[in-house]
């Protein structure tokens, strides 16, 4: 199944393709975001213990979501999501009240807005805006007429690095600050970094994040310290109602699928996996998920792509164009000595 | 119901999770969509307030379909009981029950006693000014005689007899009034009563859970009496998944009223002694009743212990163990009665520790100006909170209420250790005592409150030493030899004291059934007995879940005596078995003589369940063996109080003491009896059938967020839980929004008639209006952590409640109320008062307005102001 190369595909072991011998099995994260109850007690727990900055004061109107994405200063990023919809059985109790329409939309409008004109846009992305597909956009399934409300839902989920299977920013980072650990999870060295960028836009999920001030690329290390330590990542640790899970990655993935078979019996039948194919474009997520929408409602791509797919296939074009640009030239000298 | 447990109380919310997962289903009763209701199975939006009417439409709908557990109802409470032919009904009285003195706001209970045992006229002004129900906290209060026989109707058909009053007294309370008064549907309502009677009864039970939601009303001990009228009609009290959970407000509150912070209260629930109590033995007379059954017949043993423990070897029986020594209340000495006395300057220093009232209690305007004019203050705390600042930054000093270099109050602050730098225990919800580890050094200054009072009390007893005063002996004969680790004292040997020595063998008493009347045993608190039993400190263990059985005995200690759930008698039927073998807890064992299961049994070990007392058997001796609540005078659960409390013996539906609307029910338009206090610095906004009304058109109410703590002084000076929730907002509908011009995000103010707050606008799809007779009813919601100091700042939402409280407990009708809403930012300075004059004005209110609380009948009560010496306080001199 291991494909040739390790830049696509899928891959048993990414620990042992980036050289580790003798490793302890991969670990991740799977965060069921149907538990989740929005505490935010893992965005605190990461900063705590990675002493991660501040990240703003900044009230950002979408909902209870005042952090708005992850970033260098932020490495968990808890979504809230509004919606007009049911959760599989929910009655949000709204039947017979005497309500309007949902004011989702024009909130949403004047968080656009504000994104709009924010300095980073919450965040640090590159170096150009890019349009993450925020949560309060266009809400997939969102009421649209002028009827009053009857059905409701709120979403919460905590996001974090995926620590892809292929990551996108370690294979273009040019100074092996990035690296993959024996965990077969993904850290980047903060003394070797040298804040070249290449890894922000490397990066299919808009994840790793270079810190104003400082320039370098910072992201969730899966809490690497802790896990030498024989300790569970901070997040996981502080998280009340298990909706973050840290293990075996093998043994994550089995307890995914018994838990979205056990939701779609329960009548929830939108719940779905994201990020646990291994043959998705990224070879499967170290950090994968269990959600009850559509991936762009929580601001997640819907078909993350490693952008070094490609490369050999690159590698073979620009071979090949390399090849024809001497066979030209080659064949313009050979010319001009037959004339 | 009137919980946000998600958010208030993540960590215990994983077991409502883990309940979930295996199939419970959770409802949510709540004004506001929230992050509970976002993971509840359905949630049910109310009209903030109106508890009691949705919970009596359940007791309706249980008696009306004779849904009760009826085995469990006829054995273990007292709906057989006959009550006396004296008893009106506030379906007799249009909203007041027989007893009610209009003058004093408050009711003589003697006709709501049992018929065969004659109860005395006992006017109700002085239980009331003492608060005297919460003096019961920990057991029923005094019916004396109840150890008898009492006569009662088995078959339930008596019309006198509990159960038919119980029937008679809510049957109003149809499913189309609870639409009409709490706005919900009835179809909700009625999938409401189903659900829970369903889950109900031998083979099922149903946990109800609550906090400050229910509590912080003027009628808020009715909440939960109506909540244990219906857990116990469906047989769900004493068993297993089962019972009430009051989750607190804080961590360790529950051990703060255990070991109480509060003016009423002496340890383990044992009343402060008042004016009239001369001796040691009319204390104890008062206590115990005469002729009652239950385990305050040992009163003796703990307050003598206690006294022991105070005064050690200055206390003797001769000098009536120091009971001479005990301050005696004579009146109302709680926080907002205090907080009044300032401002009128019969208050001259304060005590706060971790405590932020400027922020956190309700009118913070009044607290700040009572604090301003005090001769000292002295607060203990993480950080330099609101409460230590007033004096330069209060918002009365941008009025010109309150002018710095005028203000009199010298501030002593004392920066406080934090939880992780000294050791100590926690008790929670479940009354279970948690130790924790000293895991670092304070730094700097910081210190622990053991260390403070410690070394005040030792410098105290030095600076009074050799006095020949008699007023000094207090002091100088307190026992205060505590060990000390440098010149920290142990907080493990405090906890020794806690749990009881006899003084024999100095060693530790394994339980308060050791403690003795006879100055041999000393006990700090008589219901934390047994938490240093065999000189272990319980309260420390930490087996894991995995290794014990399903009550966890050996994780940490629970009072009392390590019991997880209270009354578990009542899990076996009155022959002792369980009442079913799926919802088995605690069982007798004949073979073996004694009461056996998973929990310790909350009954006497070797007492069997067709046991009978002797004739003129009282205390514990006179319970049967099928008399499960062994803290009640009668051995049995009320859903009809007889006796202690002030409000009445049955929940009853009032509107809150602000409201847009009139009672649909009865006449009388709020509780008849709840604490007013007119007074021109605490102005209330006028509810119908007073005018004007419609000046402040919305039902406001506030809570937490998970983000904050409390009153902010451990949340806003730090940087990862302030950017979580960086700016004080309101929380508005879009309908609403669309009726006053709300913008999301754009600024808007909150005004009452004390005072206007501005906050950032949230127009949400999770507030939603209610359809409350014939009417659109909007609720607006309110966050209240922000004050004036840290790295969030903000306006403070307490400012905007007034002062009227529960007459039980004396705690404050803080969430509920009525206020405007308008867009743009408030005015500022002194245009701030002119604007809420004008808002006054156009209300028509003065200290009178919502004081004349007795309003059924014809005429109109009297006004209940404050006495005119009162009403113009001198001026502080801080104050022009």
């Amino acid at each position: 199944m291991t494909d040739t190369h390790s830049f696509y595909g899928p891959l048993a072991d990414p620990a042992a393709d980036a050289g580790h011998r003798e490793h302890p099995p991969r670990v991740g994260f799977f965060t069921d975001t149907s538990v989740c109850i929005g505490c935010k007690a893992c965005e605190v727990a990461c900063k705590e213990w990675n002493s991660v900055p501040e990240d703003g004061l900044n009230l950002l109107g979408m909902s209870f979501d005042n952090t708005g994405m992850l970033g260098s200063d932020s490495w968990r990023h808890v979504a809230f999501i509004e919606q007009q919809r049911p959760l599989g059985q929910q009655d949000a109790g709204l039947e017979g009240l005497p309500t309007g329409p949902s004011g989702s939309d024009a909130a949403a409008g004047v968080v656009a807005d504000a994104l709009r004109h924010a300095e980073r846009g919450g965040g640090e992305l590159g170096t150009a805006p890019v349009d993450l597909g925020f949560p309060s956009f266009q809400l997939p399934g969102a009421a649209t007429g002028a009827e009053g409300r009857t059905e409701f839902r709120w979403l919460m989920s905590s996001d974090v690095c995926k620590h892809c299977t292929h990551a996108g920013c370690l294979d273009v980072c040019p100074t092996g600050a990035l690296f993959r650990t024996e965990f077969g999870t993904v850290v980047v060295q903060e003394d070797i970094c040298n804040g070249c960028g290449y890894c922000v836009s490397g990066c299919p999920y808009g994840v790793i994040d270079r810190r104003p001030g400082d320039g370098r690329a910072w992201k969730c290390t899966l809490c690497y310290d802790r896990l030498r330590g024989g300790l569970e990542p901070a997040c996981a640790k502080a998280c009340p109602t298990d909706s973050i899970q840290f293990g075996p990655l093998d043994e994550l993935r089995e307890r995914a699928g018994q838990r979205l078979a056990q939701l779609h019996e329960d009548g929830v039948p939108e719940a779905r996996l994201y990020g646990a194919d291994p043959n998705d474009g990224v070879g499967g997520d170290g950090a994968f998920f269990l959600l009850l929408d559509e991936p762009e409602v929580y601001g997640l791509p819907p078909d993350p792509v490693v952008p070094t797919r490609d490369l050999p296939e690159m590698w073979k074009y620009a071979g090949a164009a390399a090849s024809a640009l001497l066979a030209a030239a080659v064949s313009v000298f050979l010319g001009r000595g037959a004339r | 119901m009137g919980s946000n447990m998600a958010e208030a109380h993540p960590v215990g919310f994983q077991w409502v999770m883990e309940a979930k997962a295996r199939g419970a289903r959770v409802i949510h009763i709540d004004p506001r969509f929230t992050r509970t209701s976002a993971l509840a199975d359905q949630h049910v939006t109310l009209r903030t307030g109106t508890d009691i009417a949705f919970l009596g439409g359940v007791i309706n709908y249980i008696l009306s379909n004779g849904l009760d557990f009826r085995e469990y109802v006829t054995a273990y409470t007292n709906a057989p009981f006959l009550l006396n032919e004296r008893y009106q009904d506030t379906e007799d009285l249009d909203g007041l029950f027989s007893g009610y003195d209009p003058h004093t706001a408050s009711y003589d209970s003697a006709s709501w006693s049992y018929e065969s045992i004659a109860a005395e006229a006992t006017p109700g002004r002085r239980a009331k000014e003492q608060s005297s129900p919460y003096q019961h906290g920990a057991s029923g209060p005094v019916v004396e005689g109840a150890a008898g026989q009492i006569a009662a109707d088995p078959t339930l058909e008596h019309p006198r007899c509990v159960y038919q009053v119980l029937k008679r007294h809510f049957a109003r309370y149809t499913p189309e009034m609870v639409e009409k008064i709490c706005g919900v549907p009835q179809n909700l309502f009625l999938d409401v009563c189903r659900a829970w009677t369903a889950n109900s009864g031998r083979e099922r039970t149903t946990g109800l859970v609550y906090s400050v939601g229910w509590t912080q009303h003027s009628v808020g001990a009715q909440f939960i009496r109506a909540g244990s009228i219906i857990q116990l009609l469906l047989g769900n009290i004493g068993r297993p998944g089962g019972g009430i959970y009051a989750l607190r407000g804080h961590a360790s509150i529950q051990g703060s009223t255990d070991i109480p912070t509060l003016f009423n209260l002496l340890p383990g629930y044992l009343p402060m002694p008042d004016t009239t109590h001369e001796n040691l033995t009319a204390y104890l007379d008062n206590v115990r009743g005469r002729n009652q059954k239950g385990f305050w017949g040992n009163a003796d043993t703990y307050m003598t212990s206690l006294l022991k423990e105070y005064w050690g070897e200055a206390a003797t029986a001769e000098n009536d163990y120091c009971f001479g020594y005990l301050p005696r209340i004579n009146g109302d000495h709680g926080t907002y009665r205090s907080a009044m006395d300032m401002v009128d300057g019969k208050v001259f220093g304060y005590f706060l520790l971790g405590q932020n009232p400027a922020v956190g209690s309700a009118h913070g305007r009044l607290q700040r100006l009572g604090m301003a004019n005090l001769d000292w203050l002295v607060v203990r705390d993480l950080t330099m909170i609101e409460s230590a600042t007033f004096w330069k930054d209060a918002p009365e000093i941008e009025t010109g209420e309150i002018v710095t270099e005028r203000c009199r109050t010298e501030v002593f602050f004392f920066p406080a250790a934090s939880h992780v730098e000294k050791s100590g225990t926690f008790t929670q919800t479940q009354r279970m005592l948690q130790w924790r580890d000293q895991a670092v050094e304070p730094s700097g200054d910081q210190r622990s409150e053991l260390w403070f009072f410690y070394h005040l009390g030792r410098r105290l007893k030095e600076k009074l030493a050799g006095s020949a005063d008699e007023r000094d002996r207090p002091v100088l004969d307190l026992a205060w030899d505590y060990q000390t680790d440098g010149d920290e004292p142990s907080a493990a040997d405090v906890l020794r004291h806690i749990n009881g020595i006899d003084l024999r063998t100095g060693r530790t008493v394994s339980g308060y059934l050791d403690l003795k009347a006879d100055g041999s045993t000393a006990c700090g608190c008589w219901i934390y007995s047994g938490v240093y039993a065999d000189e272990v400190n319980q309260a420390r263990r930490r087996k894991s879940r995995f290794e014990q059985g399903p009550y966890e005995a050996e994780w940490g200690w629970t009072w009392p005596l390590n019991r997880r759930v209270l009354y578990n008698r009542a899990s076996a039927d009155p022959q002792g078995r369980p009442w079913s073998e799926r919802k088995k807890l605690v069982w007798w064992d004949a073979g073996r003589g004694e009461w056996t299961g998973h929990d310790t049994p909350d009954f006497e070990k070797n007492k069997p369940p067709d046991y009978q007392p002797p004739a003129g058997a009282s205390g514990p001796e006179a319970l049967c063996g099928d008399d499960p609540f062994i803290m009640m005078s009668d051995g049995k659960g009320w859903l009809f109080a007889p006796a202690g409390l002030a409000d009445g013996p049955m929940p009853t539906h009032y509107e809150p003491h602000e409201s847009p609307m009139r009672n649909l029910l009865y006449k009388q338009q709020a509780s008849p009896v709840r604490m007013v206090y007119g007074r021109p610095d605490n102005p209330s906004n006028p509810s119908p059938p007073e005018a004007h009304s419609e000046v402040f058109p919305y039902v406001f109410t506030a809570a937490r967020l998970t983000e904050h703590h409390t009153a902010g002084g451990m949340s806003r000076q730090l940087p990862y839980l302030s950017e979580l929730q960086p700016e004080l907002f309101v929380e508005v509908s879009p309908e609403l929004a669309a009726e006053r011009g709300l913008h999301h995000l754009d600024w808007g103010h909150v005004i009452t008639s004390r005072t206007a707050v501005d906050a950032r606008v949230v127009v949400t799809d999770r507030m939603a209006p209610l359809q409350v007779g014939g009417r659109v009813v909007h609720q607006v919601w309110m966050p209240y952590h922000w004050g004036q100091t840290g790295l969030t700042r903000g306006d403070v939402v307490n400012d905007l409640i007034g002062v009227v409280a529960d007459p039980n407990v004396f705690i404050q009708e803080s969430k509920v109320l009525t206020c405007d809403v308008r867009p743009g930012r408030r005015p500022r300075g002194p245009a701030l008062l002119d604007y809420i004059g004008d808002y006054r004005r156009r209300a028509g209110i003065t200290p009178e307005t919502g004081t004349r609380i007795m309003t059924a009948g014809d005429g109109v009560g009297p006004a209940h102001i404050e006495p005119a010496g009162l009403v113009s306080p001198p001026r502080p001199e801080g104050q022009p």
